[in-house]
């Protein structure tokens, strides 16, 4: 029972710090942290890595940790692989979140991810005027998980939340 | 050697082909021909020195004497480095990058496939974390093989170059080598010999499409990464990363 609510304080807390490079969606939403585990009553707090070079993952631990200390928890901080990260763990919520802040959010599911050449690329609607009439230009956006598009109707460039 | 010193090696072999490239596509960044290229290579190094901390972290506890990925990655020199001869070799031009790159992701691509199976359960987990990096990169540098060998007379024969003088170093890359063996037979490390043809398979289907000659079979194929005998590239390219982090021990950013 005392875990329990230890672990729900926990992921209260976790709830108010937001993805750095993202600020409108906090690092759960994004579903990066796995869940409270306990070590011999003491709390584990288990996050997973988005892309494995993500530079935003060395700040995310430093915020957990720093958070949990201002709040006189102690619990130590684990990264876990498996399972792999994965767009499909962000609600409905969270990717129209992404969309108010400009970001077109992922469509589809991670299993559907193909390697075929030229053909795969996604139609992405803009996330400014809605027009469907967008162009991929870069598959490699300003950080891993974004790739680049151009709206040819508002004429404003956007980002899309890759699929992954 | 135990069979902890065996993984340790297996382990420092893939984190120092990922290293090694990585900061190889790091030398692209503000020189890309294009932006949203400059922008691509960049994440492409990215992801690949991510994947090569995951290798080197491991590597780590393994070895469990307190050294850790960083410590691998800054304060080995040439001879330590386990990585292929294909990845140190330099950026030369976009066509020589992109062929480089191109023979290396279709590697990785079906190294992971089969390293998702490994019964270790760290490599498998990274292999299956990696993989779908790997298939935008793959898809990427396949791309530019296409739009190179099949655009101009000019970019044909940067490409046809490129691929004719990276070809020797493509037979390392399969290798099965005592360690690779002992590994395999408990079930941790990939038979090689099994995805071979799935990668020479591919490559022709690549270079075919992209007007693209096969290289000469005869090629006399050069070897020495796996046993730290490397070509002249590599000590320049480790004198540039590790000089920092030399010149001033512990510095934070």
């Amino acid at each position: 029972m005392v875990n329990n609510s230890i672990q729900e304080n926990i992921l209260e807390l976790l709830s108010g710090i937001s993805d750095p490079e993202i600020p409108v969606v906090s690092i759960i939403e994004m579903g990066m942290v796995r869940g409270v585990e306990f070590q011999e009553n003491r709390p584990v707090v288990v996050i997973t890595p988005t892309y494995s070079g993500c530079p935003a993952m060395h700040q995310i631990q430093d915020d957990i940790a720093a958070v949990l200390k201002s709040n006189g928890i102690d619990a130590e901080v684990k990264t876990r692989l498996s399972p792999p990260w994965t767009t499909d763990w962000m609600t409905e919520e969270t990717k129209q979140k992404l969309k108010k802040y400009g970001i077109a959010p992922p469509i589809g599911f991670s299993k559907d991810l193909k390697m075929d050449l030229f053909s795969v690329i996604q139609k992405v609607n803009c996330p400014f005027c809605d027009s469907g009439e967008t162009e991929l230009k870069s598959e490699f956006g300003s950080t891993a998980c974004k790739s680049y598009y151009h709206c040819n109707s508002c004429h404003q460039s956007f980002e899309y939340f890759k699929c992954h | 050697m135990s069979n902890s010193e065996l993984l340790f090696e297996y382990l420092l072999r893939n984190g120092d082909d990922r290293v090694v490239l990585g900061q190889r596509m790091a030398e692209w960044c503000g020189k890309g021909p294009i932006i949203e290229e400059d922008l691509a290579l960049a994440n492409i190094s990215l992801d690949l020195i991510g994947q090569s901390v995951l290798f080197l972290k491991y590597a780590s506890e393994v070895e469990g004497k307190g050294r850790d990925e960083d410590a691998l990655a800054y304060f080995r020199d040439e001879r330590k480095y386990k990585n292929l001869l294909l990845v140190e070799q330099p950026n030369t031009d976009f066509a020589f990058t992109i062929a480089r790159q191109f023979f290396y992701d279709c590697y990785e691509y079906y190294f992971y496939t089969e390293l998702a199976n490994s019964s270790d359960e760290t490599l498998s987990a990274i292999a299956t974390k990696s993989i779908k990096e790997t298939i935008y990169h793959l898809r990427h540098s396949s791309e530019w093989m296409l739009r190179l060998g099949d655009g101009t007379d000019l970019s044909n024969a940067k490409l046809q170059d490129a691929v004719d003088y990276l070809w020797c170093y493509t037979a390392e890359i399969f290798e099965m080598t005592e360690l690779d063996n002992a590994l395999l037979a408990d079930g941790i490390a990939v038979d090689l010999n099994k995805i071979k043809p799935l990668w020479d398979a591919k490559v022709s289907e690549i270079l075919e499409k992209a007007k693209i000659k096969m290289p000469d079979e005869n090629t006399y194929m050069i070897k020495g990464g796996r046993k730290g005998v490397h070509t002249e590239y590599l000590g320049h390219l480790l004198s540039e990363m590790q000089i920092l982090t030399r010149s001033y021990p512990g510095a934070k950013w």
